[in-house]
């Protein structure tokens, strides 16, 4: 799992004592850090090479508890089981689905926003931006919101209750604001003096040198769709419908909560390699782009800590 | 957008010069800027029909909402459900649940990242802190629905945590089935998922701290320990600030997606929450408006929180949100 990064590494603040000869107590703590930090990196790593491990098991060497670091009664009939489930591929099929759509309609919505709240000339932008904080902070809460889609819009059944509710980030919109405020006005203003419009602008000049940031949120918004499972599992009840993290959820529960779980003690076992299974082919596209996504968060999360 | 960029970009946060803000009226603003408003139209319905709609539908908090009636509720009820939930011993147990889980959470999950960007901080070899990172803050991106089942897993009784009791000769546990362990798992799970990522803000902080206090403390003869204390937290404390409001502003939402997918029956006298509770009141038994009432105490107890939290910051460290 060793991935190559290009994540920020931040070393300076303890070059400052590097001529200074390591007194006893300073290589001691060396050596406590170094112990610790690997402890915990072998801690954060563990569940995942289990999850593997048990994903290639044999069901018996898992109820018995012999599954921890590689796989027992190594298997792929699991795999195969999984795979062949045509449920599982038309959900799976959903999910990138509702993440492209989602992530579309977030970042037209995103991105026009944030632009017209970072140009100075926009009168009224202080009660613009403030309408959207706002929203940070008090929300209508899940009854309201459930009422609006299912009762008022009449969402239910369809991909936009997953997609349209979490359009706009604020998070990601202050991210944007920020990053066109620092855009360099020159540019715009040459355009503007040959005769573009705001529009012009807007598309030729400010998106095509905006790939960075627009890359980031992005990809902020598709792991986050990727990832969700509750207004699906809220407004969908057609199985055709689910994305496979609700294929993944009724998956565990119906593990857990069948009649005979209760008391019963290797209930959560029923299955636990086909969990282990689905869980990996859910994770495998952030896991492979992970390098990546990676790069990005940590370069739109300070980008967001910027502006505070 | 690398760190460096970061450490530059206050700097550079003058404004751009492009059309120094003339006083204009909304007409003459519209006219000469109509394409820029023309931007706002959209986003602004998306936000007035999901984000203040349902503001307003908390209304039903104070009326009686029929299915198939109307969506803002048929009669002016006052504080019935209020008074109703108030008056139910079930709520007080989840409202203790909520307040004992995030007041946890905040206790030991919250310094978790603090403590670990100081050490991550005092790494030398920049590979080995590289390969730290990396790996540490890859739960951060996977679906919660991954991280209940791999709790679950983890603690079943066939599971990892159960083989090492085993192995050290005691008998397993069913954790999943005892009340007394939910807490205990949630928190693992928490730090688990967030003490890596939530590193990256403080790592940012720590490399502005000027290298000068620290050459001028080690001058006055001040040793590792004291420099900590004196020059590093002290630089961080507005970035801790910051994330600290945030963090009491979400107290009262404890994990609902986690928390739900992780309760059982069995162990609700622990495992319920606010949250957990109205969404089962609420949704699986259309009880509409007792549960939005309950929805809306606790919203405003969040806004509220949030409110203090920045007025208390604000006057004891100058740091605030805004």
């Amino acid at each position: 799992m060793v991935i190559e990064t290009t994540a920020p590494d931040i070393t300076a603040v303890s070059s400052s004592v590097a001529h200074v000869k390591p007194t006893r107590g300073v290589v001691a703590f060396r050596v406590a850090n170094t112990v610790l930090l690997t402890a915990i990196t072998l801690i954060t790593i563990y569940p995942f090479i289990n999850l593997v491990a048990k994903a290639f098991s044999s069901e018996s060497y898992i109820a018995a508890g012999k599954v921890n670091l590689v796989p027992r009664g190594f298997n792929l009939a699991t795999l195969d089981y999984v795979v062949g489930d045509s449920m599982f591929w038309i959900n799976y099929k959903n999910t990138v689905v509702y993440t492209v759509v989602g992530t579309a309609v977030a970042m037209a919505l995103t991105t026009t926003y944030a632009y017209a709240l970072s140009r100075p000339q926009l009168k009224g932008r202080g009660f613009f931006t403030g309408i959207a904080l706002f929203t940070m902070f008090f929300s209508g809460g899940l009854i309201p919101n459930y009422i609006l889609v299912v009762n008022i819009l009449h969402m239910r059944n369809s991909i936009w209750a997953v997609v349209l509710p979490g359009a706009i980030s604020v998070f990601n919109l202050l991210v944007m604001k920020s990053f066109f405020e620092n855009f360099p006005a020159e540019l715009e203003e040459a355009a503007q003096l040959d005769g573009m419009s705001t529009y012009g602008v807007f598309f030729r000049i400010v998106l095509p040198l905006s790939k960075a940031v627009i890359a980031t949120m992005v990809l902020f918004y598709a792991v986050s769709i990727w990832n969700s499972w509750f207004s699906a599992f809220l407004y969908l009840d057609k199985k055709e419908l689910f994305p496979v993290t609700v294929y993944l959820r009724n998956l565990i529960a119906a593990a857990t909560n069948s009649p005979d779980a209760v008391g019963s003690t290797d209930a959560v076992q029923i299955g636990a390699n086909i969990q282990s299974v689905t869980m990996l082919l859910t994770v495998l596209p952030i896991v492979c782009l992970y390098p990546f996504i990676q790069k990005y968060f940590v370069s739109g999360v300070m980008l967001g800590s910027v502006k505070g | 957008m690398t760190v460096t960029d970061v450490k530059h970009a206050p700097a550079k946060q003058s404004k751009p010069v492009l059309a120094k803000p003339v006083e204009r009226t909304w007409r003459q603003a519209l006219r000469r800027d109509w394409r820029l408003y023309s931007f706002l139209v959209l986003p602004l319905i998306f936000l007035l029909v999901f984000r203040y709609v349902p503001m307003i539908g908390n209304v039903i908090a104070f009326r009686r909402f029929r299915p198939g009636g109307n969506p803002f509720g048929d009669e002016w009820v006052g504080f019935y459900y209020f008074r109703m939930f108030i008056h139910n011993e079930q709520f007080w147990n989840v409202f203790w649940n909520t307040v004992i889980l995030g007041g946890l959470t905040l206790l030991i999950v919250f310094p978790l990242p603090i403590v670990l960007a100081l050490l991550l901080n005092e790494v030398r070899a920049r590979r080995f802190k590289k390969i730290v990172q990396t790996i540490t803050y890859l739960p951060h991106f996977m679906s919660i629905v991954i991280v209940a089942g791999i709790v679950l897993q983890l603690t079943s009784v066939n599971g990892t945590v159960n083989q090492i009791i085993r192995a050290l000769g005691g008998t397993a546990i069913p954790f999943m089935q005892e009340p007394g362990w939910f807490r205990s798992i949630y928190i693992s799970s928490e730090a688990w998922q967030t003490v890596g990522w939530g590193t990256i803000l403080y790592l940012a902080a720590l490399t502005t701290i000027d290298d000068q206090l620290y050459e001028a403390a080690r001058i006055d003869g001040a040793g590792r320990w004291r420099q900590t204390w004196h020059i590093t937290l002290p630089g961080i404390r507005p970035t801790m600030m910051v994330l600290l409001i945030l963090n009491i502003g979400s107290f009262m939402a404890v994990g609902f997606e986690k928390v739900l997918l992780l309760q059982n029956p069995i162990i609700y006298s622990t495992a319920d929450v606010i949250s957990t509770y109205l969404y089962r009141v609420g949704i699986q038994s259309s009880q509409f408006s007792y549960a939005a009432a309950i929805g809306l105490f606790e919203s405003i107890i969040g806004l509220a929180l949030v409110l203090s939290a920045n007025f208390i910051s604000r006057r004891l460290v100058g740091a605030g949100l805004w």
